[in-house]
């Protein structure tokens, strides 16, 4: 009898066989499609064609939603035209392949690699045109000039992202969210394709300069540390007033129950 | 002794006794304040009283006696504690002064360091006087109480009295009851003199006139981005679900005229634009006519309080405003489709120049902003 | 003894008998130092509004100093660069030069705010301590009045002092002010443009603002505050119901030296919390605000909590406006303007008068109620804070929103009903409550408490011995009010005449009210019956009932079997 027979029957044979098969599908799994890395900030983007491997990942991936053409279906709408920007957007901040159809998508890791992503973005471009993803130098915040930058976010961002970057509500459950974790890669084409409820702030209202100056003001004040000391989340009065409330009326309570506390006799020192 | 244990001896024997006290039960009655405290009672010295307090108390000991050993120990121990804190006090104050002098600001970060150096020795000097003039209070000095008595507020009558009698004299010498033409001219006389502090305010500011009825925006006035300050053409801003902020021409800076002039235009996809061409009291306020390319300008000031209505949602084209949440269909003339603003944002019409950049037709038909009485 | 064995020195007789010689003070001050303050952790409340206005006060001096309340337009070039180029107010520069120029600036600037808030906290919670002990009641209503004068000051005084930076938070807030203001009927346009001097937001409101924020409105709460301390140390500090304390006098310690030193200790403990918070914790950083726009927001745009009601109840308004007579009356604007804060404040002024004309009771009051005893003005009290609590969240809906996770629309329409219904809940649970616990309270006095202990009977059966209460207990207890009944309508004098009083609309309304007053739960001062308590032993008679600790003879609680009446001897001597 071979040495797994004999062992066929015992409890843990059931669970080894499981791990064995977990193994082996992870390899398969592993072995088909790219491991997962998030992307960082924006690689060049060349001028690499990769129109026919962006396609095919495209119909892999998004297409049961997007169209085999992408042309869109009732469930996604069209993305010819969308522009690179758009799907390097997207992606890049994980909200494509959205969870489900029709919630607003929120950010979390992507499984796509920099370059799958704009092989896809370049293919979607090659359908309709539609924006390009920005050079390195076009959102560099050391090129822009922040004070510029607040005065364009304060008049369009701030409403919605808050002054200190902290997101906020909008109608219907959906919410804009913080700025605290998109590359200046991203806020630019955010900008550029205005995702979801986003407006769009296309480059003849907003110049790539003045793009590159809000990035520099996000990107600034983001990293600023705060002198006040916490910052209680940047969201301004409503924590302030919480604080106040549990924290300082919370501790001069007990403060309080100590002044007025009934005196006791002092314990004697030896046994009772 | 507790209560409690002489309560339980008193059972026969063979029955167990009690526990000494359970937990979660009251504890038994403290030492009680002992008979009454008021052992100095002085007289009066006159009717109507000098003094406020006639009575004053004697404080008297409820704890142990000051001698006792175990008060004497506790009050060395307790003196150390004290000691300690106001030393430690006086450590953390000098650190203070050496925080201050050390710790420059100027930046940022240099900022962060000073309030954290000046702050935490600040605070710690505070809290250490403040913990040591407590336990002073609650253990080293002796656990005294002391009853006061209250006095009754309400005069006797025959204060009352006194106190009518020189009244009606007093009045009774100044004739101001047998004299009404007295009376009367000096309340004639004094009466401006009450209006005056409400007149001295008329020139705190001018008239409103019918400024709050117009605004800069003029035939031909061209829009300029906020900030960028840079007009804009129908071709600058032809992407669907466009938004942006936009200033008058010649106003860029002038806060008092942005409070009522300052606009949100917005680009829509052919087909999503549906403005219902409205009048109100004869005056057209809103139109089709008054957009370009699908591009429609409303007031951003927000018709509730004039906060500014800046969310634009490209998806349901609501405009939202921050501040009361009142929201506007930007696609059809900018109605009130939730919350407290009473009327749809005003419609600028707009129009292009001969260089091709967008200006208004002309100023805006309605006042814009906040209601107001004489809006009519 | 020896505490007192010293010579007090020269200096200090010498200077008091100078002062002596002027001012005639040797008795009243001593009468001063055996002053006697009562002692409960709920009066120190109080206390802490009025060392954070001391704090306020040595804070704001030290701002005054380099704060410049001008709305010229300068450009800035200081040391917080990332606003470098942009132009600003003079207001808002000198705030950015405390911050970040002046050393310990920013920590006075943290100071004093938190102390605001701080002070306007301790206020609410003050008042709500007075308003359900009832400790506003005759002789004490003037000062009731002038508390809630200092309240409504302090708003007035907060709303001011957070906009002098002239930052984009409370410029929007301004800005509101100013739009609300012009709404009023007849006068508003006036009021807006002669209070900002012009079209908003001008030059002018900021100067007016600072001189307003630092010298009329502190001028006028000094003498509040002084008027408010002297009619208390006049008319005495209530006290809560306890053992020894009557309606006659008061106990405590005497000032000198401890209420100086705890009340010192209380300073120091006030303020090292403000200045921890000030180190830890950021408060209004309006340089990432930046200066005030017309064009710009941002979300979660909220007034100081304090301010809260205001902004809840303008979100929480549907849109309303009427033409009146030719003129735009904005509802949807006034309303809200108006009616909660007078509600809630116009209601608390009027509060005494209101229930000593249902009570008919006009008597002095110098011992606390205890709140589950007045059950229509506890639950009236927490109906109030049930209106100004749902108003004051919805105050906060976006960030709720954002927060939480909840649609927008949907917490407003939640504020919508819940500003009528939950008052309307709020007073009727807290009716119950308060009656239910009286319900506890006498059945605590007639039967003791659970003292845990189980005895198993003769026959078997397990009983748990209840212990008399003690006599501290027993005072708190037993210090309920007996409200009184008006005549009701129906009641009439010999001759058949019904009380005058209770005739006519206002009459009955009164008897209504009066009625409500008077339900309470009756303490039962008789004894219980037929069954005998025994002194937590067995019962012999084979009565199944928890056996009850005797109560000290004179308590009223009913005759004692001979027999316990030894064993009570030596507790008594105990």
């Amino acid at each position: 009898m071979s040495w797994i027979n004999a062992r066929r029957r015992r409890p843990a044979a059931g669970y080894a066989a499981l791990l064995l098969g977990l193994v082996v599908v992870a390899l398969a799994y592993g072995a088909l499609t790219s491991s997962g890395s998030v992307s960082q900030a924006s690689a060049a983007v060349g001028a690499q064609q990769d129109t026919a491997a962006g396609k095919r990942l495209f119909q892999a991936n998004c297409s049961s939603c997007h169209g085999l053409e992408a042309q869109g279906t009732s469930q996604a709408p069209s993305l010819v035209g969308a522009g690179a920007a758009a799907v390097d957007f997207q992606m890049s901040t994980g909200r494509m392949p959205a969870k489900e159809v029709g919630a607003e998508n929120e950010r979390k890791p992507s499984s796509f690699s920099t370059r799958e992503i704009h092989s896809i973005a370049d293919y979607i471009a090659s359908l309709g045109g539609g924006p390009a993803i920005p050079t390195d130098q076009q959102v560099d915040p050391a090129l822009g000039d922040p004070g510029l930058g607040y005065q364009l976010f304060s008049a369009n961002c701030s409403q919605c992202h808050n002054a200190g970057l902290s997101g906020g509500a909008l109608t219907y459950g959906k919410d804009a969210p913080p700025l605290t974790e998109a590359t200046p890669t991203q806020i630019y084409e955010a900008m550029l394709t205005g995702p979801e409820a986003m407006p769009v702030f296309a480059d003849g209202a907003v110049s790539p300069q003045a793009k590159r100056d809000i990035i520099a003001y996000i990107t600034q004040t983001r990293v600023e540390p705060n002198p006040g000391g916490f910052s209680l989340g940047r969201t301004g009065p409503i924590t302030e007033g919480l604080v106040i409330f549990f924290g300082g009326m919370g501790f001069l309570i007990l403060v309080a129950l100590w002044i007025t506390a009934k005196r006791r006799d002092p314990r004697p020192t030896g046994m009772e | 002794m507790s209560d409690m244990e002489e309560t339980e001896g008193t059972e026969g024997p063979g029955v167990p006794v009690a526990p000494h006290r359970v937990i979660g039960t009251p504890p038994p009655s403290p030492r009680l304040l002992g008979s009454t405290a008021v052992a100095e009672h002085r007289e009066p010295a006159t009717a109507a009283g000098e003094d406020e307090e006639e009575v004053v108390g004697v404080p008297h000991n409820v704890g142990l006696p000051p001698d006792d050993p175990k008060m004497v120990l506790h009050g060395k121990r307790a003196e150390r504690v004290v000691a300690a804190c106001f030393t430690l006090a006086f450590f953390a104050g000098c650190a203070f002064i050496a925080a201050y002098v050390g710790i420059g600001v100027g930046t940022v970060d240099k900022t962060l360091r000073s309030n954290l150096g000046l702050g935490s020795t600040l605070a710690a000097t505070l809290l250490l006087l403040g913990a040591g003039a407590l336990i002073w209070v609650r253990h080293l000095m002796p656990n005294v109480e002391l009853t006061e008595e209250r006095h009754e507020l309400r005069s006797d009558e025959k204060d009352r009295q006194a106190f009518q009698e020189v009244f009606k004299e007093g009045t009774g010498y100044s004739q101001f009851v047998k004299r009404p033409l007295i009376r009367r001219t000096l309340m004639l006389g004094t009466l401006p003199l009450l209006a005056a502090p409400i007149v001295l305010l008329r020139d705190t500011g001018p008239k409103p006139g019918t400024s709050l009825r117009n605004t800069v925006w003029s035939p031909g006035r061209r829009l300029l981005v906020y900030g960028t300050n840079q007009p804009i053409t129908p071709a600058d801003f032809s992407a669907p679900g466009s938004m942006i902020s936009i200033v008058p021409e010649g106003y860029e800076e002038n806060d008092d005229q942005l409070t009522k002039a300052a606009v949100i235009l917005i680009k829509f996809r052919p087909g999503e634009l549906d403005i219902p061409t409205r009048t109100q009291g004869g005056t057209l306020v809103g139109t089709m006519n008054w957009t370009v390319d699908n591009i429609v300008a409303y007031s951003k000031i927000c018709t509730h309080v004039g906060c500014p209505v800046a969310l634009y949602e490209q998806t349901t084209h609501h405009i939202l405003c921050p501040c009361h949440q009142s929201t506007f269909d930007a696609a059809k003339g900018a109605e009130v489709i939730f919350g407290p603003a009473p009327r749809p944002l005003p419609q600028l019409p707009l129009t292009t120049d001969s260089s091709g950049y967008l200006v208004a037709k002309s100023d805006f038909t309605q006042p814009v902003g906040p209601s107001f009485w004489e809006r009519g | 003894m020896s505490d007192t064995d010293f010579d007090v020195p020269k200096a200090l007789s010498g200077t008091g008998g100078w002062l002596d010689d002027r001012f005639h003070g040797a008795r009243g001050l001593r009468v001063l130092m055996r002053k006697v303050f009562p002692d409960h952790w709920t009066f120190m409340l109080g206390e802490i509004a009025l060392w954070s206005f001391v704090i306020l006060l040595l804070t704001g001096t030290f701002l005054s100093l380099f704060f410049i309340p001008s709305m010229t337009q300068v450009t800035y070039h200081g040391s917080y660069v990332k606003l470098d180029g942009i132009k600003m107010s003079e207001a808002y520069q000198s705030t950015l030069n405390i911050t970040f120029d002046v050393r310990g600036g920013l920590l006075i600037r943290q100071i004093h705010h938190w102390a605001a808030d701080l002070f306007m906290a301790a206020l609410i919670i003050h008042m709500l301590r007075v308003f359900f002990t009832g400790a506003y009641r005759k002789p004490r209503e003037i000062n009731w009045l002038i508390g809630v004068g200092l309240f409504t000051l302090g708003l007035l005084e907060g709303l001011f002092g957070y906009s002098l930076p002239d930052d984009q938070l409370s410029g929007a807030g301004l800005r509101i002010f100013e739009g609300a203001l012009q709404g009023i009927p007849i006068v508003g346009t006036y009021l807006a443009f002669f209070l900002f001097g012009g079209p908003f937001p001008g030059h002018d409101i900021v100067p007016r603002m600072y001189i307003i924020h630092v010298l009329l409105i502190p001028g006028i709460l000094l003498a509040l505050i002084s008027a408010h301390l002297f009619i208390m140390f006049h008319q005495k500090h209530t006290q809560m119901p306890g053992k020894g304390n009557t309606e006659k006098n008061v106990n405590g310690q005497p000032f000198y030296p401890y209420f100086m030193a705890k009340g010192g200790a209380w300073f120091f403990f006030i303020f090292g919390a403000l200045v921890l918070l000030a180190t830890f914790a950021t408060i209004n950083p309006v340089w990432l605000y930046g200066p005030y726009s017309p064009v710009a927001i941002s979300s979660a745009s909220q007034p100081d909590f304090y301010m809260g009601i205001l902004e809840g109840s303008l979100r929480v308004m549907p849109a309303w406006e009427i033409n009146f007579l030719g003129h735009t009356l904005s509802l949807s604007v006034l309303i809200p303007f108006a009616l909660p804060l007078t509600i809630v404040l116009g209601g608390a002024a009027l509060w005494p008068f209101f229930e000593q004309w249902a009570t008919g009771d006009r008597s002095p009051h110098n011992i606390n109620d205890r709140p589950r005893n007045a059950p229509v003005r506890t639950a009236t009290g927490v109906a109030a804070m049930t209106f100004y609590g749902v108003l004051w969240a919805e105050g906060a809906n976006d960030v709720i929103a954002d927060k939480l996770q909840v649609p927008l629309y949907t917490i407003t329409w939640i504020a919508r009903v819940m500003v009528f219904v939950g008052p309307a809940l709020g007073y009727i649970i807290t009716k119950r409550i308060c009656l239910g616990l009286q319900r506890k309270d006498a059945q605590e006095l007639l039967h003791g408490y659970e003292s845990g202990i189980i005895r198993q009977l003769p026959n078997g059966e397990f009983i748990e011995v209840h212990q008399a209460v003690n006599e501290e207990r027993r005072a708190v207890l037993e210090a309920k009010p007996v409200p009184a009944l008006l005549p009701g309508p129906g009641a009439a004098d010999a001759n058949g005449i019904p009380a005058p009083s209770s005739r006519g609309l206002l009459g009955r309304a009164r008897g209504v009210a009066n009625r409500a007053f008077a339900e309470t739960i009756p303490l039962e001062t008789n004894g219980h019956g037929d069954v005998d308590h025994g002194n937590g032993h067995a019962v012999e008679s084979g009565e199944e009932h928890a056996a009850v600790g005797a109560a000290p003879s004179g308590s009223g609680h009913g005759q004692l079997p001979a027999g316990d009446a030894a064993e009570e001897e030596p507790r008594e001597g105990g």
